[in-house]
């Protein structure tokens, strides 16, 4: 062989299509944006029509994003958006919806409990361990600064 | 009596295909080489639970079928030589646990049938065995469970990605008979250049069908010429490409008689997918059920089959592993 | 006008993601939990709010909105119960995303099946 490993990586790369970006990024922006403001309108109906208060408008809305996401990845549906739509599908809590059902669905045929419910978290479990353990390190760093008299 | 022509590549010296039969999935069924498939699957289940069942079985109708065509049964095979891309080979494993056929479990990812071809000329030529088979498949879904993700999961493929075929292969060897004979076998080394990416497999596997391909000429002393076809599976078009160029790099030109199985069985651009095809059962189909009736015919002469395989696990590149790769060839002649 | 904001900053948010997946070696999974972190990390410092007031769901539906409200649960309840609140509170508040992903998810995963492409 001609190259050495990192002169044919050098080469391989540039024999690589790249993604297409630019087409990635309007679509996941007109996606994600829309997600965005189905879960406006659902904010407005529960506070303004319900006249459900802010703050159980707002875990109101993400239940109702959730189960909108995990019906779509049920029927098949969310992960051909998906397809096209990238980080508009991704990043909007919905999305964490689908990375929660669809390997639920998926490992169904190993067993309600070893797999259906074991492997539900293989995706998202992250979030969750980064997330809570991260909030954790805020709580305790709020609760230093108040012992030393600080205002927050 | 000395069969060995140089450190990697032999000859056979009277071992022929007698007979071949490939089954293949739904997406395979619309693409340019439909027609050439004993059994397209009406739906990727096939009537089973699982999508690993219906790889079993896949791999046992497509044994079954090769040997009624020719009028055997599982009875005259003496041995077989099988593997597939899931996890201690189950595919294979369970497939003809009931054949009732002395098995020998392979593994060499998607160059899987020419490695089965090859064991299976070699026992055969040695006076071990007089009926061999070799047998592989792979399945989109099992295959996408296992070093990917779920189905339902609303990821990218990136444009480097190859699709793994729903599709099986069979093909049954014999001392002294069939149309088409196999005449040389060169044995590949396992080749790693470093590639990481586990979503550019033609890529990584190219440079392993350059170092089998250049043995296997430079051992027997023949130029690509020698061939009416080449082929490969599966670089894909951009591992195809990158194999052309290598070749060239060394004044060996293929680039007149060269395909890659990989961008054969599907429409790349209107079945979405992406850089071409992948999995054992590509080139296991392409080659039994496309390549070796037209031999048969006549249409194509001489092959060279090259099978490439990706040695790497979701473990290992979770691990931050580079990709070994690997690359059988067998030399397909027609007989006079 | 918070549906027009609501669209381009949820939109952007993506956009950003979007950029990191197609030019670096990151996968997904990566990417949302530094996006959740990057939500903990704002949330902490307060300033996620702001954007919230003026983008509402555009800054509460992407990840990033369920680590500001992780932080601020976690920081609410560690002014009403001390230094256990760290623990109890950013569950707490995220306890209905949380517990809805997985009745749902359970559920949908019972009865719908994956269907092969």
């Amino acid at each position: 062989m001609q190259y050495s490993k990192k002169e044919y990586l050098d080469y391989l790369n540039q024999k690589s299509p790249n993604s297409t970006i630019v087409k990635d990024m309007i679509c996941a922006f007109l996606v994600g944006g829309i997600i965005c403001v189905i879960g406006q309108a659902f904010y407005d109906l529960y506070n303004k029509a319900f006249g459900i208060d802010e703050e159980t408008a707002r875990t109101a809305v993400s239940v109702t994003m959730v189960f909108l996401g995990a019906f779509l990845t049920g029927i098949n549906v969310y992960g051909k958006i998906a397809k096209y739509a990238g980080a508009g599908t991704l990043v909007p809590i919905t999305g964490f919806a689908n990375a929660i059902v669809s390997p639920a669905m998926e490992f169904k045929k190993e067993g309600l409990v070893l797999g259906l419910a074991a492997k539900m978290f293989v995706i998202a479990g992250p979030v969750l361990v980064y997330g809570i353990t991260a909030s954790a390190f805020v709580g305790v760093i709020y609760y230093i600064i108040g012992l030393m008299g600080g205002s927050i | 009596m000395n069969n060995k022509l140089g450190k990697q590549t032999v000859k056979i010296n009277d071992v022929g295909i007698i007979s071949s039969a490939a089954i293949v999935g739904e997406k395979e069924g619309e693409g340019p080489l439909a027609d050439s498939f004993d059994i397209v699957l009406p739906d990727n289940e096939w009537n089973e639970k699982t999508w690993e069942k219906t790889e079993s079985k896949m791999q046992r109708e497509a044994v079954k079928l090769s040997l009624t065509k020719i009028g055997l049964t599982t009875e005259d095979v003496d041995r077989i030589f099988s593997g597939d891309l899931l996890n201690q080979c189950i595919g294979a494993a369970f497939g003809l646990r009931d054949l009732d056929i002395p098995y020998y479990g392979i593994y060499g990812a998607c160059s899987t049938m020419v490695e089965g071809i090859s064991l299976a000329a070699q026992i055969i030529d040695g006076g071990f065995a007089d009926i061999a088979a070799a047998v592989t498949s792979s399945h989109f879904c099992t295959a996408e469970r296992q070093y990917r993700n779920p189905l339902e999961y609303g990821g990218q493929r990136t444009p480097s990605a190859q699709w793994t075929v729903t599709g099986a292969g069979s093909a049954i060897l014999k001392k002294g008979e069939g149309d088409v004979k196999v005449t040389h076998i060169t044995a590949g080394k396992i080749v790693d250049m470093g590639v990481k990416d586990a979503n550019n497999m033609g890529g990584a596997m190219a440079p392993a069908a350059y170092s089998t391909l250049k043995v296997h000429f430079k051992e027997l002393n023949i130029s690509p010429s020698e061939y009416d076809l080449i082929v490969t599976g599966d670089l894909g078009k951009i591992g195809a490409e990158v194999l052309v160029e290598l070749l060239q790099k060394d004044g060996i030109d293929i680039s007149s008689n060269y395909k890659d199985c990989g961008c054969m069985i599907y429409n790349i651009e209107e079945q979405d997918v992406h850089a071409g095809a992948s999995g054992c059962g590509c080139i296991g189909s392409v080659l039994c059920g496309h390549l070796l009736p037209l031999m048969k015919k006549k249409e194509i002469k001489s092959l060279l089959a090259v099978g490439t395989g990706a040695l790497l696990s979701p473990t290992s590149t979770l691990q931050g592993e580079t990709v070994p790769t690997i690359a059988h060839a067998v030399s397909l002649k027609t007989r006079e | 006008m918070t549906y027009l904001n609501a669209f381009w900053v949820g939109g952007l948010i993506c956009v950003a993601a979007q950029i990191l997946i197609d030019k670096t070696k990151l996968t997904p999974g990566r990417i949302l939990v530094a996006f959740v972190v990057i939500g903990v990390i704002l949330g902490g410092l307060g300033i996620y709010d702001k954007l919230v007031e003026f983008a509402g769901a555009g800054a509460t539906v992407p990840i990033v909105g369920f680590g500001n409200v992780l932080a601020k649960g976690a920081i609410k309840a560690v002014g009403e119960k001390g230094l256990l609140g760290a623990l109890l509170g950013g569950a707490q508040a995220a306890a209905g995303g949380i517990s809805a992903s997985i009745v749902f998810g359970f559920l949908i995963a019972l009865i719908f099946n994956p269907k092969s492409k």
